[in-house]
């Protein structure tokens, strides 16, 4: 793969289309943790374009002083009794792994660390 | 015990409960026939991933049991449900329509299946669905799209198709499905059954897979309104597990939209939307101006009202449920659940894992959304699009200041092709057009069917109500509901007899394959 680098500076609030590169997507795919062919990488980064391009409708709302909504109802700061109750079974949890040892998950090697 | 036929069945949930809590009905017989009806009917469907026949026969037995000892088996006795493939059940495959779940038996129950199943509801099976629940037509399931009962080259909507398709058939009469931009209410506007999102908060999302969390609510699919309000009535009320949910008991609203008791819409105040009309096609327009009238025949005051802000909510939900997507799935890394590709290091592994176990829409959402969220873009993006739910939030406020209950299309066509949008992803985007808006308002919406198409394809007409308005919504879409019984019929499609139990009944014409009669 290319070095993707980062994407473009994006279009701010005129508007305009912003253009998706190949690299962009690239870059993207790469923060996503997904793997993507070149032929893919084509086409996400035409269909990205196409609904980016329709998103970028909401830039033509006034939002001044208008606070951002990240939750519909006015539920802040839930608490429950601190209060030991049952958890997930240990066994039957990591039986679900695709690897585990000892009461663990087990994973290949983290990059860098001796193997 | 009595050999139970499948023909003259009691067949909507409340008399299915009703008859199966006086002991006239066996809820053993219940499950018998609904379970035929899926040997008959899912072969040339495919809307169930798992069928659980026998531990359906095991829940009927009990509350057979429960009703022989004079014991309350509950408001959904012997009822068989069927549950969208993106609810948890323990010990029973749950795959979110997804490679990357193959296989994973999930290590609890959703708090919606513990609530089922206390109240003595039968769940036969998981139903299909668009992966991860990222599409409007079920055709994104990784095991094989669902067919519309009503016409097998039509896709049943989605993502809850499977669900829809399921209940129109007459496999079981009550379905649960989720909703993030409209995955109940399209689905059942295709299909020709009732579906409804209740306002978020009101139903548990503990175990129920997320997509975009703070648009994700779960709902009920069934044959009639007061159906849809005794499903939400089990399944409503606060649970610690979901943070997000309100701190009330459940609702209680199935007994006042009852046919019998059904109030009545006389001086409520109805709006029909204009954005939630323009650009629908012919059948649907006509089948809103009709709706309209049969409201005002009613007795509500029905005026037209202008929202122009709801113009823009389908681009940000385009923003923010992709970016709280590709936030919630990077949980599937290979390491707790599903699948797993081996590489020699952990990034690989995961980038392998995510490759192999994803399908394209759920990649092309999960990138859509990792860009709105990366550096550089978050406020241009994300931000924004929060920015444009609070104004749609307002603008939805300031019509409910006068307005009781808002009307409008749910979808802008009836059930398309099979394949007809699978290649351009905007188009099939632009079927939520008409259901998005009450998801980012977190409002109650439903869907009723109200008529059909040139084609006899059903068409759904959309209730909305402000936050916790179930209760108008019901009302005016129990209103729907009474005056589409003069419109022209919606097709059978294999739906099963709607008359009342009769106990005794042979069962008549069993085909090869079929469960047998019980003991």
């Amino acid at each position: 793969m290319s070095d993707p680098g980062k994407p473009s500076v994006p279009g701010g609030s005129s508007g305009e289309s912003r253009r998706l590169s190949r690299s962009d997507a690239a870059y993207v795919a790469r923060l996503a943790r997904l793997d993507i062919s070149d032929e893919e990488l084509d086409l996400y980064a035409d269909q990205l374009e196409a609904v980016l391009d329709y998103a970028a409708e909401v830039d033509s709302v006034d939002t001044t002083a208008v606070a951002p909504m990240a939750h519909p109802l006015p539920l802040v700061n839930v608490l429950r009794p601190d209060e030991p109750a049952d958890s997930l079974d240990r066994d039957e949890v990591l039986a679900q792994a695709p690897a585990s040892e000892d009461g663990r998950f087990m994973v290949p090697r983290i990059l860098g660390e001796a193997p | 015990m009595s050999a139970m036929g499948q023909a003259g069945q009691p067949a909507s949930a409340s008399a299915i409960a009703e008859s199966v809590r006086a002991g006239s009905t066996s809820a053993r017989s219940v499950v018998e026939a609904h379970l035929a009806a899926i040997d008959r009917e899912d072969p040339s469907l495919h809307a169930f991933l798992t069928v659980l026949a026998d531990d359906a026969r095991a829940g009927a037995d009990h509350v057979d049991e429960l009703v022989s000892r004079g014991e309350d088996p509950g408001p959904l006795a012997g009822v068989p449900v069927a549950l969208k493939d993106n609810l948890c059940t323990r010990g029973v495959p749950t795959t979110c329509g997804s490679r990357i779940l193959e296989g994973w038996l999930p290590p609890y129950d959703a708090t919606v299946v513990r609530r089922l199943r206390a109240a003595g509801a039968l769940i036969v099976g998981k139903t299909n669905l668009d992966e991860f629940a990222m599409g409007s037509s079920t055709e994104n399931s990784a095991f094989g799209p669902t067919l519309n009962p009503h016409d097998r080259s039509r896709v049943p909507g989605g993502s809850s198709g499977g669900s829809a398709a399921a209940v129109a058939s007459g496999m079981v009469p009550l379905a649960l499905g989720s909703d993030t931009g409209g995955s109940i209410r399209q689905p059942a506007a295709f299909c020709g059954v009732v579906g409804m999102k209740p306002t978020y908060g009101t139903v548990s999302r503990y175990g129920l897979i997320a997509f975009a969390s703070s648009l994700d609510q779960i709902g009920p699919f069934a044959t009639s309104v007061v159906d849809a309000a005794l499903l939400f009535d089990v399944i409503s009320g606060h649970d610690p597990h979901d943070s997000t949910s309100l701190d009330r008991p459940g609702s209680r609203l199935a007994e006042a939209n009852c046919p019998d008791s059904a109030q009545s819409v006389e001086g409520l105040r109805v709006g029909l939307v204009r954005e939630l009309m323009d650009g629908t096609d012919d059948p649907v327009a006509q089948m809103l101006a009709k709706a309209a009238d049969a409201l005002s025949a009613a007795g509500a005051s029905v005026e037209e009202v202008s929202i122009p802000e709801l113009r823009y909510a389908l681009c940000a939900y385009y923003l923010i449920a992709p970016a709280e997507a590709s936030s919630n799935l990077a949980r599937y890394d290979g390491v707790r659940y599903g699948l797993r590709v081996d590489a020699e290091d952990l990034t690989s592994m995961n980038s392998a894992t995510r490759a192999a176990g994803f399908g394209p829409e759920v990649k092309r959402r999960i990138m859509l959304g990792t860009y709105a969220l990366s550096a550089g873009y978050y406020e241009a993006y994300y931000g924004k699009a929060q920015r444009v739910r609070t104004v749609i939030a307002d603008a939805f406020a300031a019509a409910y200041q006068r307005l009781d209950a808002l009307v409008g299309a749910t979808a802008p066509t009836t059930a398309f092709s099979m394949g007809a949008k699978v290649e351009d992803p905007l188009s099939m985007y632009l079927s939520d057009v008409c259901t998005v808006a009450s998801n980012l308002a977190g409002h109650p919406a439903i869907s009723v069917p109200f008529g059909t198409d040139e084609a006899g394809m059903p068409v759904g007409v959309q209730v909305l109500a402000p936050a916790l308005g179930e209760a108008v919504m019901l009302r005016v879409a129990s209103a729907l509901e009474r005056a589409s019984a003069s419109l022209p019929g919606i097709p059978a499609a294999g739906r099963a007899s709607t008359g009342r139990a009769s106990t005794g009944d042979p069962a008549p014409g069993r085909a090869p394959g079929q469960v047998g009669e019980p003991a």
